[in-house]
């Protein structure tokens, strides 16, 4: 089990300067995020945008903005648990709080900070109106294991990277792979996208081009997708397997089944220490809702502050907070 | 302040007439939000997410999509040849009277 002084659910950019003001409190942080990465949407969505408005920083990088903060929150030694979803929220006998992941990884504190942003990341799925009677009966929204479609016929819709590495990767596992695209150009890197093209010429796969997946049919198990495309109309294509890639989307998924006073979809605070209506939890960043809530870096950072404060009386309630300027006291790491 | 009417239905088939001032450097992603549609905006309207598509039913001319909207439109469902990102079309003034859709959002 991993213990820690304040468990911080989201590694962007809220959740990392948090790490930073808990570690002038002497107070630890570890960090959950189900991104790879830490750095949440500057890391995932726009790390080669600009950011204009960070105060004393006329332009920066989102990812440079990230780096920036990894590093000033180093000396405080944050764990992380990267790639996993927190799933469910417990309290323990000592009052604690146990939060587990999607794959098991079991975590401990007296203090949850729940900077999520819009949620965890998912794959986007289509809508098309029976796609969830498929789900897991031919459609999948991600290429687990690859050899799950070893010998089948498999579909795979989208244009971006994925889209075409999985398209090229299943060419030789595949019995047959169709790659559905609305245009006739790709966002994906120039070299995935000259090599499906050759595949394609080699009958290896197939690119359909100027082609949306509309609709899908089977009988229990998916059987067929109905595609439209520009030129031909109509065409029903028998598959085993349809791979929707449509890149990922932020969800508040299983956040919303912890007890917490939710308003669409944000978690309501107390804009005293940003607590939540669950005392030793609060939530910080885009995630959190108050009036005069504005989505904002900056306002985040706030949050963060003044959330390590309330943390330490909760977890120090015989102690004293000594505010510290860092001018005068300089950054003692642990 | 100078103002346009928009002509927005929503995901349940529901016509709304929004008003978006004209100079206040909106975009119609923004003056839809704005107005209480359905518009997720994930990304904050940096072409990035999709969630903003709009079916444009009018014939307005509007500015041609950039190469960014394009590869950001590869993540939307159901593209047609009138799909754009609202947050990519700045509000002007000649833009009074636009009808617009809301796309089907993916779940």
């Amino acid at each position: 089990m991993i213990k820690t002084d304040i468990l911080i659910i989201g590694a962007g950019p809220t959740g990392l300067f948090a790490v930073f003001e808990a570690g002038l409190l002497r107070l630890r942080c570890h960090l959950i995020d189900s991104l790879p990465q830490a750095g949440g949407q500057l890391a995932e969505i726009y790390p080669k945008k600009p950011i204009y408005d960070i105060p004393g920083m006329p332009e920066v990088l989102a990812g440079d903005l990230v780096d920036g903060l990894m590093k000033q929150a180093a000396p405080f030694k944050p764990g992380f648990t990267l790639g996993e979803r927190a799933e469910s929220l417990k309290k323990s006998e000592d009052g604690h709080f146990v939060v587990t992941t999607n794959k098991g990884t079991v975590h401990s504190a007296p203090v949850v900070a729940i900077a999520g942003g819009l949620g965890s990341f998912e794959p986007r799925k289509p809508p098309l109106g029976n796609i969830a009677d498929f789900e897991d009966k031919g459609v999948a929204y991600m290429v687990k294991d690859p050899e799950d479609y070893r010998d089948k016929r498999v579909v795979i819709a989208g244009g971006g990277d994925s889209a075409l590495d999985w398209a090229i990767y299943l060419a030789d596992v595949a019995s047959e792979v169709t790659l559905v695209h609305r245009r006739e150009g790709f966002r994906a890197a120039v070299d995935s996208v000259e090599k499906a093209r050759a595949l394609d010429k080699e009958g290896k796969i197939r690119l359909l081009t100027s082609a949306q997946v509309t609709g899908l049919s089977g009988n229990g198990r998916l059987q067929s997708v109905l595609i439209n495309h520009k030129k031909k109309g109509g065409i029903e294509l028998e598959t085993d397997f349809f791979i929707p890639l449509f890149g990922l989307i932020p969800k508040l998924g299983p956040i919303a089944d912890w007890g917490l006073d939710i308003k669409d979809n944000a978690i309501r605070v107390d804009t005293f220490d940003y607590s939540t209506n669950v005392p030793g939890i609060y939530a910080i960043g885009d995630i959190n809702t108050y009036p005069g809530k504005l989505k904002l870096i900056l306002c985040g950072f706030h949050e963060a502050t003044l959330m390590c404060q309330s943390a330490f009386r909760r977890i120090n309630p015989d102690k004293k907070v000594s505010f510290k300027y860092t001018t005068v006291s300089g950054i003692e790491g642990f | 302040m100078e103002s346009i009417k928009i002509k927005a239905i929503d995901r349940d088939g529901v016509g709304h007439t929004i008003e978006a001032p004209v100079d206040m450097n909106l975009n119609l992603m923004e003056a839809l939000k704005g107005s209480g549609l359905d518009v997720k905006a994930t990304c904050g309207g940096m072409a990035l997410c999709s969630t903003c598509h709009v079916y444009i039913l009018t014939e307005h001319k509007l500015p041609e999509p950039t190469e960014d909207e394009e590869d950001m439109l590869d993540s939307a469902f159901l593209v047609e040849d009138n799909s754009r990102l609202g947050c990519q079309l700045r509000i002007e003034p000649d833009m009074d009277g636009l009808a617009v859709q809301l796309a089907p959002d993916g779940d």
